[in-house]
């Protein structure tokens, strides 16, 4: 173990999934030269991703094969700012990811577009029902950036990721039978809509009897062969039905590893080091300039890597934790409002409902694919009268019949005891002929809902562990229950045998032992203010300007959607902010 | 989520009847259809982890668990119990794969596992705590009660109401059942689910993994059995 000074680079990146990736792309084209820096292992299709030792539940899903090390890092939970702490000890609600692709390379490719309204949501809903429509302890803002700006990178990210759906509307045309709701396009997909499960069919008949408007999720899984703008090549889906927790073996599933690193891999002025874990951002006398980072390798020694610019990339809520440790920016606080990092931490507010047919009904729930199925978007976003609702966010409502495993899969009808002949009974009469619908809600951020240090608890560096304050509060409760109130009707449209709701009770805590998604934001986020964000429109650090801070980190709410397509989306833009300004002239892209 | 309310559907609304009325109560007066039909046989197995006392405890247990009976195979006629065993000499037994830094204190049950035992210690301290227990209520060891018995010990350890020192009969309880579950259901290749009949039975294809020619054929049941990635080669 050695300390170990490495020569300056124009750009390190902290972390190598989706905006790692990105970003490694974007500043190589500008003929950077790119150092990334990936805490986790290496990892490909081969051999993580090889069939068929990839498709084994046991060690892939259930012992976290391509998850977080929790041994080394993990982060403290408590409900509320007085409350005491508990670390996160097993992978449960959340599983984050680690090494070369990060949870980019095992997500499930849901592939959206944010909508226009919920990135001015404040100003939005200010406009439609009120100023005092929102509750005074929503820390609700605009994200400083509009659907618009944003186009042409939704549009080129769907693009690289190979993404299969439905258009409604591209250039102002209808062109077809895609969500009525999407905002203006100015594309196709790049690939037809994949082909849909029973289930899903199932939800799209009976979502249109009911009077909603049901359509082809869009899904970064490749419906047909596919080659992406960097020549990196796709196979289509063979509806294998592991995606989400597995590494695709058949170059089918968007992934860092897959779209954008075979095109990197030829970029002389590219380097890729995993097991390199950075400890800190390092900064100059002034605190507003950072100077590079310093690392530990996988040999335990302490690298310094300076750089002229450097680039957050890191999953989630691991941005702001980075913030913290390099005491970069004012921490938030909950008691005064004051400060920024760590503020707005949010989640995704999912609910079920499952449904039971006779057992002459194959669903098939093992056939399936991370991004596929059929949403209807009625009650997602301000596609709805929220002013008699009284609360503020939606829901989109699907069947993603993503791949069903016996370990973790079966959902059974209320009363199953847990053990024994009847379990048993229950789960032979039910595997094959259930489905499930989710209600995949958004999650509004509130004043008491953020990330700081734990006072205590420590990682494998001694650093201490991010500290997560969250709870579900009753805006939130009210908005899933309504949801999941109209899913409940599309459940009945189909005639099964019983159904089963399971929905959030008012008071309801969060609850880590179970798991949800891991679809968190906020934390870095990002805005038009520097008393109120952590970064601009660019995703600039306001207070460094040579760091940029990506991912879904800067998100100032949660969205129905899943985020990676607007994390994507954002990446580029915040790359070409790069490219056509800051190289131009280093400096704040955005005066305070 | 904790919390799931049943609704009867529609037609089952429109019929009056209530949909899966659980076949079994879980306490008072058991009916097990067919009970020890098949007591279930396992292949030979020397367990490395388990001593010959904690061995015939996990044998019972995972016996009732998932019960052998005309359904289907129960758990030790599939090797579970030498999964188990496995498991423990694997970096998931020895905790490897939590965040197992103290303090250790208790905290809302939301919040997970807060304790400092690895899964090996949850057997090895909690087997003879909760033997001790069964034996000071029931009279008699777990081994040498009859089914019904078995079902209603580990009924009182699932509820909490046998009180265990230091591993709680809930924690106990629940790494059983997991790990049960997992190796009835895991690929063949971590030693359990023999002959994978766990998946026959209920109609799950293991790695077969390339359903391109059955996506769309709506409803219709999936004619193939399961291969594992034994059968495979790899």
């Amino acid at each position: 173990m050695a300390d170990i000074k490495m020569k300056s680079v124009d750009a390190v990146i902290i972390g190598f999934g989706w905006t790692g990736a990105i970003m490694a792309k974007e500043l190589t084209e500008a003929g950077l030269k790119v150092v990334a820096l990936e805490r986790g292992p290496n990892r490909d299709t081969y051999p993580e991703g090889a069939y068929p030792k990839s498709i084994d539940e046991l060690t892939q899903n259930s012992r976290h094969a391509l998850f977080q090390d929790m041994s080394k890092s993990t982060l403290t939970i408590r409900h509320k700012p007085d409350d005491q702490a508990a670390p996160y000890r097993q992978l449960a609600a959340f599983l984050p990811g680690t090494g070369v692709g990060g949870a980019g390379l095992h997500w499930s490719g849901c592939h959206w577009r944010i909508t226009p309204e919920e990135l001015r949501i404040r100003s939005h809903y200010e406009e439609r029902y009120g100023k005092n429509f929102i509750p005074e302890d929503m820390t609700l803002q605009d994200w400083g950036v509009t659907y618009e700006e944003l186009e042409p990178h939704f549009d080129f990210a769907e693009k690289v990721f190979g993404t299969a759906g439905q258009a409604y509307k591209v250039n102002g045309k209808v062109v077809g039978a895609g969500n009525p709701f999407d905002a203006d396009r100015s594309s196709e997909f790049p690939l037809p809509p994949m082909r849909n499960t029973y289930s899903a069919e199932l939800f799209r008949k009976a979502a249109a009897e009911v009077g909603y408007h049901p359509f082809s999720i869009p899904s970064a899984n490749a419906s047909a062969p596919y080659t992406n703008p960097y020549g990196c090549q796709m196979a289509p889906c063979t509806f294998c039905g592991f995606c989400s927790g597995y590494a695709c073996y058949n170059y089918s599933k968007a992934s860092p590893n897959v779209n954008i690193l075979p095109a990197l891999r030829l970029v002389p002025h590219f380097e890729l080091r995993a097991e390199c874990n950075v400890v800190e951002i390092q900064t100059d006398s002034t605190g507003k300039k950072a100077t590079g980072v310093l690392y530990v390798d996988s040999q335990g020694n302490r690298v310094t890597q300076p750089a002229d610019l450097v680039i957050l990339g890191t999953f989630a809520y691991n941005n702001a934790h980075m913030m913290l440790v390099s005491k970069i920016g004012t921490p938030y606080d909950p008691k005064t409002g004051q400060g920024t990092i760590g503020k707005n931490f949010c989640y995704q507010n999912e609910n079920s409902v499952s449904v039971f047919f006779d057992n002459d009904k194959y669903t098939n729930p093992f056939i399936g694919a991370g991004g596929n199925g059929v949403a209807c978007d009625d009650f997602n976003a301000d596609h709805f009268d929220h002013g008699p609702l009284g609360f503020v966010g939606g829901s989109p409502l699907w069947v993603n019949q993503s791949g069903s495993k016996p370990i973790s899969g079966v959902g059974l009808p209320s009363g199953t005891p847990a053990w024994g002949s009847a379990w048993k009974k229950a789960v032979k009469d039910t595997y094959t002929h259930v489905l499930s619908m989710n209600a995949h809600g958004t999650n509004m951020p509130f004043r008491d809902c953020y990330l700081d240090l734990d006072p205590e608890y420590t990682d494998y560096l001694g650093r201490p562990l991010l500290r997560l304050t969250f709870d579900w509060h009753e805006n939130d409760i009210k908005m899933i229950r309504y949801a999941v109130g109209k899913m409940q009707k599309i459940a009945e449209a189909m005639n099964p045998k019983a159904i089963k709701v399971s929905v959030k009770n008012f008071g309801e805590q969060f609850d880590s032992r179970h798991y949800q998604t891991t679809h968190m934001g906020g934390g870095v986020i990002m805005g038009d203010n520097p008393a109120t964000s952590a970064v601009n429109r660019y995703l600039q650090s306001w207070d460094v300007s040579n760091l940029f801070v990506v991912g879904s980190s800067a998100f100032p709410q949660g969205l129905g959607y899943n985020p990676t397509g607007t994390v994507a989306a954002l990446t580029y833009w915040s790359a070409k902010a790069i490219r056509e300004q800051y190289l131009k002239n280093p400096g704040p892209l955005v005066r305070a | 989520m904790p919390l799931s309310t049943s609704v009867p559907s529609r037609r089952s609304f429109l019929l009056g009847t209530a949909a899966f009325v659980p076949a079994v109560a879980l306490t008072g007066g058991l009916q097990r259809p067919a009970l020890a039909a098949n007591p279930g046989t396992m292949l030979p197995y020397t367990p490395t982890f388990f001593t010959p006392d904690e061995w015939a405890f996990v044998v019972a247990f995972v016996d009732r668990l998932i019960p052998s009976d005309a359904e289907g195979p129960g758990a030790v006629e599939l090797d579970v119990p030498a999964f188990i065993d496995r498991q423990m000499g694997q970096p998931y037994g020895y905790g490897k794969l939590w965040y197992m830094h103290g303090p250790f204190r208790p905290a809302p049950a939301t919040l997970g596992y807060q304790l400092e035992f690895t899964p090996r210690d949850i057997y090895r301290k909690g087997i003879p705590a909760a033997d001790q227990a069964i034996r000071e209520a029931f009279g008699k060891r777990f081994v040498d009660l009859d089914p019904a018995g078995r079902d209603q010990a580990i009924t009182r350890l699932q509820e909490g109401e046998l009180k265990l020192s230091p591993v709680p009969a809930q924690t106990l309880f629940g790494e059983f059942l997991k790990n049960t579950q997992e190796g009835y259901f895991s690929d063949p290749i971590h030693g359990g689910n023999r002959d994978m009949a766990a998946w026959k039975m209920i109609g799950f294809p293991g790695a077969r993994a390339d359903f391109t020619d059955w996506v769309d054929r709506y409803g219709a049941k999936y004619p193939f059995g399961p291969v594992s990635i034994k059968d495979l080669g790899a």
